[in-house]
């Protein structure tokens, strides 16, 4: 938060004890839950560093596992969610890691349901997140817009192809980022919009030619 | 219309030109700024005063420890032995310190709060709002006004240095909190805009240098007991403020200094425990306790 304003100084409304352990614990599960697409019958959750060693006294265990089952930050059954009905319906496990070349807030969350899913983010401070990873893909997901996720087979044209749609729906698109994991293997592509994709936008990137997946991801309540 | 204000000496200049109050000021750039009515940045400050409200009654009923076990029932302690034996300052003392520790061991028992500036020095400011508002019958208007003031205390210090433990020390969240705390009730009090920024330099400079050093790397001890502290602080350069006691050096280089003690602060001492409270052979024997579970 480089330029705080003046509701950023007087909120957020938040379950404690902290911004960057509780608070972005939550919004890191809920960013994830909105990547996987729905709610999750198992997943594993690999505390790294800080969050290893403080995560149980600051409730971060909780606040991940409750964004998951997609609570809000200021949602008072986060305190008791192992105990809640709410988290029966899934299984998970936490591991505690230290591992000093990860950041000092990370997390791997190994999501298991329809799909399967592995996706990692940092707590960054003051309750600001990154989702750096999804599967193999390097991503910088901030939950600040919403973003349409793609993998694809890498070959020429593909991004015009993508982004011409968005053009004829007028929508701008605040940022594009792409990562692959070989020439003309897998690619990722990450598009965060202003404004917001109906359906039939995301409907019909799906059906393109070599989309492999599409998932939209709304944007984190502030 | 305004552009956004930087420094203390622009936001007095601004009040004096325009004739107006730092909540006036405030609240007019937030609603150009996100393109919404003023009404609105009312409301929303109006929501966080009304949690603030409800954290001190969910702390006041509460004796529950916080995880660590280490903090939890002090509010209560201080609730039996006031009613036993009234404190020497009298009922508006009482509350502060009782608010500020209610909502305080709200947070570190995973209560609902609102971070004010942080969630570590989250009882700070609502507690003297709230007990002052109570002791001399301020409206709901008068309660919005004095949380805005805060608000924008805490945005234009936040200009030149991160309120953030990690960042600068504990002076930039419980310190901050205490000189925001000051500029509300001064405020409320009627004080005059230098006077309202003349409590916060008086507040901030008590408090330079500040450390954060939390046993076991939580956000209880010290953090919990700080709140009522500096909640009183805040009292302190209020009424030195209102009696036009003036900090020898402006508010704007206060923050300068406080910006730099945060980054000459040793890394050690800025929330990392490892110096400090943290290493005190009984905060060592306590995280290893802790961190054996
Ligand atoms: S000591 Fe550190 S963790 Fe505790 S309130 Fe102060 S800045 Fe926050």
């Amino acid at each position: 938060m480089s330029n705080p304003s003046l509701f950023d100084i007087i909120s957020p409304i938040m379950i404690g004890p902290s911004s960057s352990h509780t608070a972005g614990a939550v919004r890191l599960g809920l960013l994830a839950r909105n990547i996987f697409g729905e709610t999750p019958q198992e997943v594993t959750f690999k505390l790294y560093n800080s969050y290893a060693s403080t995560g149980k006294g600051h409730g971060t265990d909780k606040g991940l596992l409750a964004g998951i089952l997609g609570l809000k930050v200021d949602d008072i059954r986060i305190r008791h969610i192992f105990d809640s009905k709410l988290s029966q319906s899934l299984k998970y496990n936490f591991e505690f890691i230290q591992d000093f070349s990860r950041h000092p807030n990370a997390v791997d969350m190994y999501l298991k349901g329809s799909h399967e899913m592995f996706i990692s983010g940092d707590s960054v401070g003051a309750g600001e997140i990154v989702i750096t990873r999804i599967n193999s893909f390097n991503v910088s997901l901030t939950g600040e817009y919403n973003t349409l996720i793609l993998v694809y087979r890498d070959k020429p044209g593909m991004i015009s192809a993508v982004t011409s749609m968005f053009q004829s729906k007028k929508l701008n698109i605040a940022s594009l980022d792409c990562d692959r994991n070989a020439r003309g293997k897998e690619a990722s592509m990450v598009i965060c919009v202003d404004g917001d994709l109906d359906d039939g936008v995301v409907n019909s990137i799906r059906e393109m030619k070599d989309v492999y997946f599409v998932t939209y991801v709304r944007k984190l309540e502030k | 219309m305004n552009s956004n204000i930087h420094t203390f000496e622009r936001l007095k200049e601004l009040c004096a030109e325009r004739n107006m109050r730092i909540y006036e000021i405030a609240q007019e750039y937030m609603s150009v700024s996100n393109d919404i009515p003023i009404k609105e940045v009312r409301e929303f400050t109006l929501k966080s005063l009304n949690a603030m409200k409800d954290a001190i009654k969910c702390g006041l009923a509460s004796n529950e420890p916080s995880y660590s076990g280490m903090c939890g029932n002090d509010c209560g302690k201080v609730q039996i032995a006031f009613d036993l034996h009234p404190p020497m300052f009298g009922g508006l003392f009482a509350n502060i310190i009782k608010y500020a520790l209610a909502t305080s061991e709200e947070n570190v028992r995973m209560g609902r709060i609102v971070a004010c500036p942080t969630a570590g020095s989250c009882g700070i400011l609502p507690s003297v709002i709230v007990a002052v508002s109570e002791y001399k019958n301020y409206s709901e208007e008068e309660q919005i006004n004095a949380l805005i003031t805060g608000g924008e205390i805490g945005r234009v210090i936040s200009q030149k240095l991160s309120l953030a433990g990690a960042v600068a020390g504990c002076q930039a969240e419980c310190g901050v909190a205490s000189a925001m705390a000051a500029a509300a009730v001064c405020q409320l009090r009627g004080g005059t805009v230098p006077q309202v920024i003349s409590a916060v330099a008086l507040a901030l400079k008590n408090i330079l240098g500040l450390t954060c050093d939390p046993v076991a790397g939580l956000v209880e001890v010290p953090c919990v007991k700080r709140n009522p502290f500096l909640a009183v602080h805040a009292i302190t350069a209020c009424e030195l403020a209102l009696a036009n006691v003036k900090s020898v050096i402006p508010p704007d280089e206060v923050v300068d200094a406080m910006a730099q003690i945060g980054s000459l602060m040793s890394p050690m001492l800025k929330e990392s425990s490892q110096a400090g409270l943290a290493t005190t052979k009984t905060g060592l024997k306590i995280k290893k306790k802790l961190f054996k579970n």
